[in-house]
């Protein structure tokens, strides 16, 4: 909502050196979010004046046809003016801006050599003079203006303008009529109400109208003017306002409906009344009844649309738009004007059905006063009557339905429990009655909001109108009371020690949106069945291209690891943690829209959770080019699949978790190169090497590798025992045994540590060694185990003999041999 | 070893004379003061005081003098034999030191060498600014609640006071899931989680929620449609405007230090009532970039004032619907941005900046914020 402060003086007497700055301050603390104020016309400087067109000798050897004029501006001597318009004739009165003037956008004029002449100044347009965008011809005053008079003041060129992000509680605050309330309030001063209009009465029904649906529509007024000129112009002063508020003067009949709108906040519709067939009636939309609207669109309209109806069917979307059919033209001459109150809700449907937003329905979808239809549609009529020379048909139309007043009961100190403030009721009462509440009762008041504040309706909702005024600035601060927490849970800091390890081992977090396609499926080689496949889709995607919820966080680590590549950055190791959103099979596809009026039972909530989809928390890794770079100590060391394998180990271990390594064949990971990562029984997720496809799909490098797992599947709730330190000393034993190739490294680790028994400290694999010495299709796996008894130290047989045990239990399981 | 008190041998006991033990001990300072290195030091050691030097000989004929002359050849030879061995102990530590010199030096290497052979890793900073914004809470005894991202419309939105239709509701731009009437939205705030919290917790109820929060705003310099919130949530008896308006200066003294004022304008929420923006003062300029002519301030833009919130009284709507009594119990809620607290904090100019994922972006935040 942009508002002139000229228009706000006119209903609260403001003082007079107030800047558009220093109010937006006050209106801010009272709750209004002004976001900006134009100083329109600050920059502008005189002189500019009036003046009256003396003579005009046209130049006809240019290319295009020029002025040449003299024009009176209460000087002795005319002034001298060159002007490329035409519409204009001598007697006219225009403003001149003189040499030494600078027109809004800092154009700075002085008298000019052009066309052979010496133009002092020059004739003004609206848009030169920054209230209009009109530009097709100069400006032409009315006769009667005042000659030589300083034009700046005169038109109004300088005023502030605020504009006003109204919160959707504060709809009476899309008024001019609102904001002065406010501002009236802010300074404590008296505010006179554009809407009090002293109204005739009521006579005969005007055009005959009725509300078919009540619960659509519970008013709805019509007057009628005839005559109308349809030549009239719409004044000057009021293309002004129009213009500052932001909208464009279209004609009479428009502009005045849309003036009104702006400073009552009442939206209001004209009829050609000769293109009205029969009585109006409000109603909701009929099966397959369609309306052209004024924007030329061909509406289907659904069974809950509000219209207005004749004879001949829609006519209106009520309080959206106007139909073409009855849309009042450059020959209208008798109109019918529509000044309603629809319902809010209606009107919000309607408008999100057919994504149809007008100024109208935005008012009405904020709630509109229910009490202006009558007021504003008088208005309307005596505004064309004034400015149209329209005749006012006496009498009026009007239908409405009952509606129940609301009043609201506070406890008169509610206010003060809610501030944590001693008000004192007397406060309370004067800050009520100012946003026109009727209050009335001692330590409860019974409250009776105004016609305009629809918004109030809780206890809270009067609190708040009180705190504002009286200022949150002084509400006093309160230290935070102390409060016994238990701080993180496990799962929690098992999340923050997650990713601390991860960047620890050199791997930088990405946070990539969780949209994906269908396409990735097939780029992640998928088979037809895998559940990943079944995601869950958005109604309103922001791209076509990616309508899904991820079910893996793979894809958007890949596209983030892509980017970096592109942008120069090859060498990656990159994770992310995050949920992934997994459907559960057979659940419910709506989640119930309870109630709130009370506390949901268990059983209402299950069936809330029912259809929301598993969220388990992942975390994922992408490795591309070199895991260490070459340098002066040596050749660079590629990431590998090892390297992904490992960023699970180091993951598992923030649970204290020990990683069970198996190979295992999974997309979109390569058949040869994917792990298994189990932890006891559980499958936590996959690492390795990406299958080539699916690296040709991405377009990553070769041999990108990746891994993922589910956080939520590691038990984050470990205590750690601490062990027995033996001090004896340790006793090693090396042993190279040759398997056959396929035999897993870690199934010949687990056959030696089982075969060795408590003595076995450690084991480690130091040596992988294929070749002619081992022969075709075995390897040799070299282990270093270290024995350590808790309670001696260990003699050289004891030590042998758990080794001996160690290989033989490897032989028994896995055929392997002690190298010679 | 010949033994003591064996006849006198007259060749042994030439040797004893003064001026060929002098000679003998010169010889000796002459060749350690001479001797180029370590190796050369200890040849001339095994010559000079080994088993068969002439000192060594000497001392052992000692025995062989009559008693009488053995205390004053004991004496001397002694003193020569110190001499000797002092000579060899200062020159051992002479070219000791002279080796450590050498080899200390040609052991030198370039430490200016680079070593960035282990990658470097770092935390998005979203991250670890909302663990930043947790930990503030923490601190004041809050605890983390959570909530699902694909969250059900009750949750969303009905619990919290939008009602069906009204414009709060639209203007959040909601992500459907499915279509528009399963109930399923991906979360618009992290609001729902005040009501998860509610529902689940016994009163009275102090926790903050985080995390990711979605609305179908296309990406640009200062949009995202996957951003982030947190949001401070408590329930108690008593509670008024005046603890809201002290939680809120302990979290801006906690996430920014110092003690900067914090103002409130009245502002709505449809889960509050009354409801606030939150404004901060510059932690930059102070406020002091307002007054005429001093230097504009980039970080609140000249305003003085930098807003990094909303807030307000728990609507006791939302809490009938959670099952609590608001005659009995109040509270407050406090909700900010982070991606915006990030931007305004550190500086970072572009939204593109925080989500593509590129790591020049991402590694200097390092591990903390
Ligand atoms: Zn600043």
């Amino acid at each position: 909502m942009r508002v002139p402060l000229s228009w706000l003086r006119e209903y609260v007497d403001l003082p007079a050196g107030l800047t558009g700055r220093e109010l937006a301050a006050e209106l801010i603390a009272a709750g209004l979010e002004v976001e900006t104020v134009d100083a329109a016309g600050a920059d502008l400087t005189g002189p500019l004046v009036i003046g009256k067109v003396l003579a005009i000798e046209e130049l006809t050897e240019f290319k295009k046809p020029i002025r040449w004029c003299q024009v009176d501006v209460g000087n002795p001597e005319p002034q001298n003016l060159i002007c490329g318009a035409r519409n204009f004739g001598v007697g006219d009165v225009v403003a001149v801006v003189l040499p030494g003037a600078v027109l809004p956008g800092g154009f700075a004029v002085g008298a000019r050599q052009t066309y052979g002449k010496l133009s002092e100044g020059m004739i003004c347009s609206m848009r030169e003079m920054g209230i209009g965008d009109d530009h097709d011809g100069i400006l032409v005053l009315p006769a009667d203006t005042p000659i030589g008079a300083d034009a700046i003041e005169l038109l109004g060129l300088r005023d502030d303008v605020l504009d006003i992000a109204v919160t959707p509680d504060r709809g009476y605050c899309l008024s001019i009529r609102g904001v002065a309330r406010e501002a009236a309030i802010a300074y404590g001063l008296p505010f006179r109400d554009p809407a009090a209009v002293e109204l005739p009465a009521d006579g005969a029904e005007s055009y005959p109208a009725a509300i078919a649906d009540p619960a659509a529509c519970d008013r709805f007024v019509l007057r009628e003017v005839r005559g109308l000129d349809p030549a009239a112009k719409t004044p000057l002063w009021m293309q002004v306002r129009l213009h500052r508020a932001g909208m464009r003067p279209v004609s009479l009949a428009v502009d005045v409906t849309n003036y009104l709108m702006l400073e009552l906040g009442q939206p209001l519709h004209a009829f050609d009344r000769t293109k009205l067939t029969g009585p109006i009636v409000v109603r909701r939309a009929a099966p397959g009844e369609q309306l052209e609207t004024l924007d030329h669109v061909k509406r289907a309209l659904d069974p809950e649309d509000i219209l207005i109806t004749d004879d001949s069917g829609a006519i209106s979307m009520a309080g959206t738009m106007g139909g073409l059919t009855t849309e009042i033209d450059g020959s209208s001459t008798d109109m019918v004007i529509e000044a309603a109150h629809f319902d809010e809700i209606g009107i919000a449907r309607m408008v999100r059905r057919h994504r149809l937003h007008s100024e109208a329905s935005y008012r009405f979808e904020r709630g509109v006063d229910r009490e202006l239809p009558l007021q504003a549609s008088y208005r309307a009529v005596r505004l064309l009557a004034e400015l149209g020379g329209a005749q006012v048909v006496p009498g009026l139309t009007h239908a409405q339905a009952p509606v129940p007043p609301v009043t609201v009961a506070i406890r008169a100190d509610h206010p003060d429990r809610v501030a944590g403030v001693a008000y004192g009721r007397e406060t309370v009462l004067k800050r009520l009655s100012e946003v026109g509440c009727a209050v009335r009762g001692e330590d409860v008041l019974i409250v009776t909001p105004p016609s305009w504040r629809p918004d109030l309706t809780d206890p809270n909702d009067l609190a708040e109108e009180v705190i504002r005024l009286e200022g949150y600035d002084n509400i006093p601060v309160r230290r935070p009371r102390s409060v016994a927490g238990r701080g993180l849970t496990p799962g929690q800091r098992l999340r923050r020690r997650t990713g601390r390890a991860l960047a620890g081992a050199g791997y930088v977090e990405v946070l990539n949106y969780p949209f994906v396609s269908e396409r990735d499926w097939d780029a992640l080689q998928l088979p037809a069945d895998d559940a990943r496949r079944g995601a869950l889709r958005l109604a309103n995607p922001l791209s076509d291209d990616e309508p899904l919820l991820r079910t893996t966080l793979l894809p958007g680590l890949f596209r983030a690891a892509v980017r970096n590549i592109g942008r120069g950055s090859a060498d990656l190791a990159l994770f992310e943690t995050g949920l992934v959103y997994r459907p559960r099979p057979g659940a419910p596809s709506r989640s119930p829209r309870l109630g709130v009026d009370r506390r949901p039972t268990a059983a209402e909530l299950a069936t809330i959770e029912a259809a929301l989809p598993d969220q388990p928390y992942r975390v994922a890794v992408v490795l591309t080019g070199d895991r260490e770079p070459a340098g002066w100590w040596g050749p660079s060391r590629p990431a590998g699949w090892a390297d992904a394998v490992e960023a699970a180990r180091t993951v598992a271990r923030e649970a204290s978790a020990e990683v069970t390594v198996t190979a295992d064949q999974h997309a979109p990971w390569h058949p040869g190169r994917c792990a298994a990562l189990h932890v006891g029984d559980t499958l936590l997720g996959h690492a390795g090497e990406l299958h080539p496809r699916v690296i040709q799909a991405y377009g990553l490098p070769p041999r990108t590798c990746a891994m993922e797992l589910e956080l939520s599947r590691l038990d984050p709730g470990f205590t750690v025992q601490a062990g027995h330190l033996s001090t004896y000393p340790v006793a090693t034993r090396d042993v190279a045994l040759i398997v056959d190739a396929p035999v897993a490294a870690a199934s010949v680790e687990a056959a030696l540590r089982a075969g060795a028994g408590d003595l076995l400290e450690s084991i480690r694999l130091f040596d992988v060694y294929t070749g002619e010495q081992v022969g075709e299709g075995r390897k040799s796996l070299a282990y270093a185990l270290r024995f350590r008894a808790p309670d001696r130290t260990l003699t050289a047989e004891e030590t042998t003999a758990s080794r001996d045990a160690a290989v033989a239990e490897a032989t028994r399981r896995t055929g392997a041999a002690l190298r010679a | 070893m010949s033994a003591p008190n064996k006849s006198y041998d007259p060749v042994e006991v030439s040797s004893l004379q003064p001026d060929e033990l002098d000679q003998a001990r010169d010889e000796a300072l002459a060749a350690i003061a001479a001797a180029g290195s370590l190796e050369a030091l200890k040849e001339t050691r095994l010559a000079h005081t080994g088993d068969r030097s002439p000192l060594a000989l000497a001392n052992r004929e000692i025995g062989a003098l009559p008693p009488a002359a053995r205390a004053e050849a004991g004496k001397r030879i002694g003193a020569a034999r110190g001499a000797v061995a002092q000579a060899l102990k200062t020159r051992q530590a002479e070219l000791e030191e002279e080796r450590d010199q050498r080899v200390l030096v040609e052991e030198a290497v370039d430490v200016t060498l680079p070593w960035d052979r282990a990658p470097r890793g770092a935390r998005h900073p979203l991250t670890t600014m909302q663990e930043r914004m947790a930990d503030v809470f923490l601190s004041m005894g809050f605890e983390i609640a959570e909530g699902p991202e694909i969250e059900a419309e009750w949750f969303n939105f009905d619990a919290l006071n939008f009602k069906p239709d009204h414009p709060a509701r639209t203007m959040q731009d909601t992500f459907f899931v499915e279509s528009e009437d399963t109930g399923v939205v991906l979360r618009t705030h992290t609001s729902p989680v005040q009501a998860r919290a509610l529902l689940s917790r016994e009163l009275p109820v102090y926790v903050v929620a985080l995390g990711k929060t979605f609305r179908t705003d296309e990406l640009d310099a200062t949009h995202t449609p996957v951003f982030h919130q947190m949001e401070g949530l408590a329930v108690d008896e008593g509670l008024t405007m005046a603890d809201l308006k002290g939680a809120i200066d302990a979290f801006v003294t906690g996430l920014f230090g110092g003690h900067l004022p914090v103002r409130l304008r009245p502002s709505y929420f449809p889960f509050t009532e009354p409801s606030a923006e939150v404004d901060m003062q510059c932690f930059v300029c102070r406020g002091a970039s307002i007054e005429l002519g001093a230097e504009p301030c980039r970080t609140c833009g000249s305003e003085g004032w930098i807003e990094i919130g909303g807030c307000g009284m728990v609507n006791p709507r939302v809490l009938t619907a959670a099952g609590v009594d608001p005659e009995r119990y109040s509270g407050w809620a406090f909700g900010l941005g982070v991606e915006r607290t990030l931007m305004f904090r550190h500086g970072v100019k572009d939204m593109h900046d925080m989500v593509e994922g590129d790591i020049r972006f991402t590694l200097p935040f390092g591990m903390e914020i």
